[in-house]
């Protein structure tokens, strides 16, 4: 039996395909997988996202600990709630996790970090702290449900009330608290919408009341073609202690402005001074099929392999995340089952708020 | 709880087969497989012509999920296969026994067929996975 978070019994009620997800028992779908994509792209949806884990952070060092820590630089937040995506990466430039940091007070900081790596990132980040003094606590007694799509905040707000309403004026990354409420203006869908924190304890009440409001519920399965469709990578996929942020399309995330000694920064400018020999790209099947995790990528500049692939939903063909050579442009081969199927070289993402990014694609 | 129907015969890897009365065989996959895939959104079917010995995968069905063979219940020759699936995947979901077949065989054997299981030896079957 694997770990439960509290809604289990929940999605158990309702019908849900369980499965294994790190260690934890989460519904994958609650009937079609297509159609709980559907919702958050059209109106809205939620997601239990109990089993990732929310940290405190605390100590007068803290921002500076952060600045230490993290290859994104919590220096850019300056205004209480809001948020920063950043990597999280080893010595040796290898990534540990992804991961989302508020800003709270200059001695709170809020993290919210994977599920399948929870614990060696508390081991880290408890090791790394230490010489800063700064006080590590995972939030178990909270649950966390992700409402996602064009109406998602609205009816969300309506359940939540007067504390639900007052959040509507939050913007885009950023979050605070709300009575008994955290609330933040993120997601994992490319829509609109927010990640409710909220004690473990009225977190079965709350799912249902957005159930009852039009919420529709959704499983992993709609939440990873959600997420790949919006081009945003998924740790143990697209990136992992093996490989450098800097192949991994996260270069965006890695700040090296002035003389900031973060952990793994010595071993990036050594990989960028030697030449980065991989990308990752978006990839879009041009025959039928669909692209899948592992396939072998055929460029002329050499092989590559798909770190992330499926059906899209919205666009109705398939779409991947290939880590490819860096010098690698235009028509490709994927090795499929033995047959040798062309895709194109796209960006990413590939649908934004509801809408098909693949005319202003070409690289 | 999955439907089987009483008419048919099962592999233990969720395929069904039907008889045909000019002797032919109907594949396709059982009830329990299209709901375990999910939505399906590709079919590799088989081409008419090829040859298969019991047991050997011969088509490809895949849902937004995963891709899964389909192994042939009895040996035999292709003699057609379901075009509609090429654009309409889904019809395996909401009509797996009927519109949601997939190929045909002129079996090699006609006694192969008989050793398959029948419903209630497949309900066991999922029973004993756990269904």
């Amino acid at each position: 039996m694997g770990l439960r978070t509290p809604l289990y019994e929940t999605h158990v009620a309702a019908g849900a395909r369980m499965v294994d997800f790190g260690g934890w028992d989460m519904p994958v779908n609650y009937g079609s997988q297509i159609e709980e994509h559907h919702a958050v792209r059209k109106d809205a949806g939620m997601f239990d996202v109990s089993h990732m884990c929310v940290l405190d952070l605390t100590g007068a060092r803290v921002r500076e600990f952060l600045r230490h820590l993290l290859a994104n630089d919590v220096a850019k937040l300056t205004t209480p709630g809001k948020a920063l995506y950043s990597c999280m990466l080893r010595e040796a430039g290898g990534v540990i996790d992804d991961l989302i940091v508020y800003f709270m007070t200059e001695t709170w900081f809020r993290m919210v970090v994977n599920a399948g790596t929870r614990d060696k990132d508390i081991a880290w980040i408890t090791e790394q702290a230490k010489t800063f003094a700064v006080n590590v606590k995972p939030r178990l007694d909270l649950a966390m449900i992700a409402v996602q799509g064009p109406n998602a905040r609205a009816k969300a707000a309506k359940v939540l009330g007067a504390d639900g309403e007052r959040a509507q004026a939050l913007g885009v990354f950023v979050g605070g608290e709300f009575g008994r409420y955290f609330i933040a203006r993120t997601g994992y869908t490319g829509e609109d919408g927010w990640e409710v924190m909220l004690p473990a304890t009225e977190a079965a009440d709350i799912w249902r009341r957005f159930k009852d409001n039009g919420i529709a519920q959704c499983g992993l399965g709609a939440r990873d073609t959600l997420r790949l469709e919006a081009g945003m990578n998924l740790y143990g996929n697209d990136m992992d202690e093996n490989v450098s942020p800097l192949e991994s399309g996260l270069a965006w995330t890695l700040v090296f402005d002035g003389d900031r000694k973060f952990i793994g920064r010595a071993a990036l400018e050594a990989q960028k001074q030697q030449g980065i020999a991989r990308k990752l790209v978006g990839l879009l099947l041009e025959d039928r099929g669909v692209l899948r995790s592992h396939q072998k990528v055929i460029t002329a500049g050499g092989d590559g392999e798909i770190t992330s692939g499926t059906f899209s939903p919205t666009l109705e063909r398939s779409i991947a995340l290939a880590r490819v050579p860096s010098n690698a442009t235009g028509t490709v081969q994927v090795d499929i089952r033995g047959k040798l199927l062309a895709a194109r070289i796209v960006k990413y993402p590939f649908v934004r708020n509801g809408k098909s990014q693949l005319a202003n694609s070409q690289p | 709880m999955s439907n089987i129907p009483a008419n048919l015969k099962y592999r233990d890897s969720h395929e069904w087969a039907r008889l045909e009365s000019d002797g032919t065989v109907t594949v396709g996959i059982s009830d329990h497989a299209q709901e375990a895939l999910g939505d399906l959104v590709f079919v590799e079917v088989p081409e008419v012509g090829k040859k298969f010995a019991a047991g050997a995968a011969c088509a490809v069905v895949e849902s937004v999920k995963a891709a899964s063979d389909v192994y042939s219940p009895v040996a035999g020759e292709v003699i057609a296969s379901n075009s509609a699936l090429s654009a309409t995947p889904e019809l395996i979901n909401s009509d797996p026994y009927g519109e949601g077949w997939i190929f045909r065989l002129k079996p090699g054997s006609p006694a192969e067929f008989n050793q398959l299981l029948d419903a209630s030896a497949y309900g066991k079957v999922l029973e004993a996975e756990g269904h």
